[in-house]
């Protein structure tokens, strides 16, 4: 399966990455290498076999309804390119959606 | 040339729970300290793993119970990816494929007695988190947006009905419903200044063409109605639009993609939202931190049969077994379970429905409005109030005097718990008993006649209103007799 450099370009703007023409070029490649490795597993006969949703074989993992200890204010915000003391600091935002 | 309305909801309800969907900070509404409750888990930071709260599914599931729809056996948690300030993970954790429930549907009640309730199908219903807040600079500075990431992670069930709507004002009764539903079923506060019920609404038309075909025109989807009243209005505003946009270029929904616009409540208008280049891409996938959830037919059963009765079945109950109108059915349902439960008790004990109905929604609303009190805080049992309008009916006192016993106890700061004892003790201190010894007011009639000779003679040459002063004097003879039936006998002996 080979993935078209129109492909790789709206992956990549869904990914919110950019991407230059050489990288275009070579993330195409490689990633239809990546996709013809995978494609190995269209060989298995699946006829009757149910889907599996989940790697482990695990269901119901809960927690109780328990608040427990929140981050610290200046912790939540440490990592974050720009704060005000209190909030998260993003370029404006136009509109809501 | 005419037209269809075409709607259907999206709504999205905020789950009662005290802690987040996948981790365990507080859901407090707590605007004055912006992100003071997140965690790793929440604000998406590496290596941080979401556990689901089990309260959230049982809410969520008694939410889907009581819109009717099926509930799977199993259900899985996908991740649906698009990038926004507020959305710290760069992915929405939610249901794509299996939801945990689908296929119900929610009537909405007859607007006046002997029509027809509307059934409007319930397309599914899912399990998601919601979004943090963005909070826009307005010092004009232009200086960015401000995010708080309290409510990020927030339970919340999205309900997306069949577009089963045809006009605004149906839209909003839907609403109605839909919130009293949540609210008696204990599963949301359903409180819109908070944002705990938030609206999407799809709207287009359906045109009739000259050949009897119907064209529809492209949807519009108008985001974020925080009021019922704004979805009513927005609704209402896009349909005029869309009449005169269809009439102007004649754009199908073949022509046009879906667009999706805001509400602007100030102007009464919607507007058009940016349109992104593309259309949206979630590309939804399972997520690998989260496993499946399985029910079990017993555990499904056993959580329908603790489902509370929900409004719909309690309005026509109160029609069919207490002979109340729609409007007093909806009275008394609007004030919540527990005024319901308090109407059920007394007028079970009474027989009486209309009688309780009228007490509450006169005497008893009003003492807990002028005492801003809560039906919990409110001194008067159910019991209590069924034993003194039992005395009424039974005419052991008069109507006038149950509404003075009442008022007296429920005097004073903080009034004692009304019981039966201290309705009789109330009555029996101030005589308000009505008098039943038939014999001894005939007598006292007799009496009365006997001396005054000139007053009957009055009466009997046609002065109806010498009657008046008989009976006061009767009365005052014979104190707690009931004056209706002092009346009644004394014109029988003075006719007889
Ligand atoms: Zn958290």
């Amino acid at each position: 399966m080979s993935l078209s450099a129109k492909d790789v370009e709206k992956v990549a703007r869904l990914a919110r990455l950019r991407l230059n023409e050489t990288d275009i070029e070579q993330y195409a490649a490689q990633l239809s290498q990546i996709l013809d490795y995978a494609a190995i597993l269209e060989a298995v006969e699946t006829e009757g076999v149910e889907p599996m949703v989940h790697a482990i074989e695990l269901a119901n993992v809960w927690r109780e309804d328990e608040i427990l200890t929140s981050l610290p204010r200046q912790q939540a915000l440490q990592n974050s390119p720009a704060q005000d003391g209190k909030h998260f600091v993003v370029p404006q935002i136009l509109d809501a959606s | 040339m005419s037209y269809d309305v075409i709607i259907g909801l999206e709504v999205h309800v905020q789950l009662q729970t005290q802690t987040k969907v996948f981790c365990g900070c507080s859901t407090a509404f707590n605007p004055q300290a912006p992100n003071t409750q997140t965690c790793p888990t929440c604000l998406g930071l590496p290596g941080a793993l979401p556990v689901l709260n089990k309260k959230a599914f049982e809410l969520a599931v008694q939410t889907a119970m009581g819109l009717n729809c099926e509930i799977p056996l199993f259900t899985k948690w996908d991740r649906k990816q698009y990038f926004y300030p507020d959305l710290p993970k760069g992915y929405q954790i939610s249901q794509y494929d299996l939801p945990f429930s689908r296929n119900g549907h929610l009537d909405i009640p007859p607007a006046t007695d002997g029509d027809t309730p509307i059934r409007v199908r319930i397309l599914r219903a899912h399990l998601e988190e919601d979004a943090g807040k963005n909070l826009h600079d307005e010092s004009g500075r232009g200086a960015g947006s401000m995010i708080d990431l309290n409510r990020a992670g927030t339970p919340l069930v999205e309900i997306v009905t069949e577009p089963d709507l045809r006009n605004a004002m149906s839209a909003r009764r839907f609403l109605e419903e839909l919130r009293l539903l949540l609210v008696y079923l204990g599963v949301s506060d359903c409180n819109m200044q908070e944002g705990s019920l938030r609206c999407d609404a799809n709207v287009n038309l359906h045109v009739h063409g000259p050949d009897g075909t119907k064209i529809p025109t492209p949807i519009v989807e108008v985001k974020n109605l925080n009021s019922f009243r704004f979805t009513e209005q927005a609704i209402e505003f896009e349909v005029a639009r869309q009449w005169e946009q269809y009439q102007k270029t004649g754009q199908t929904i073949h022509d046009a993609p879906k667009v999706t616009r805001g509400f602007d409540p100030d102007r009464g208008m919607t507007y058009a939202l940016r349109e992104k280049e593309e259309a949206a891409d979630y590309r939804y996938f399972p997520d690998p931190d989260l496993v499946p959830v399985t029910v079990t037919e017993e555990q499904l059963s056993l959580w329908r049969s603790r489902l509370v009765e929900s409004p719909a079945s309690r309005r026509e109950r109160f029609r069919q077994e207490y002979g109340l109108s729609l409007y007093d059915a909806q009275v008394i349902l609007d004030q919540g379970v527990l005024f319901a439960d308090y109407f059920e008790q007394v007028a079970s004990q009474t027989k009486d429905g209309k009688q309780a109905a009228n007490w509450l929604t006169q005497e008893v609303q009003r003492v807990l409005n002028d005492r801003r009190w809560t039906l919990t805080e409110f001194p008067f049992p159910a019991p209590a109030l069924g034993h003194l309008l039992s005395l009424v009916s039974t005419k052991k006192i008069t109507g006038k005097s149950a509404k003075d016993v009442f008022n007296l106890l429920v005097e004073g700061d903080e009034p004692e718990v009304v019981t039966s004892e201290t309705i009789d003790a109330t009555i029996a201190e101030r005589g308000l008993a009505l008098v039943e010894d038939t014999g001894a007011i005939d007598m006292a009639i007799a009496d009365v006649i006997g001396r005054n000779p000139k007053a009957v003679q009055d009466f009997r040459s046609g002065k109806q209103a010498a009657a008046g002063a008989l009976i006061g004097q009767v009365m005052k003879a014979v104190k707690g007799a009931d004056p209706q039936s002092v009346r009644e006998r004394l014109l029988k002996q003075l006719e007889g």
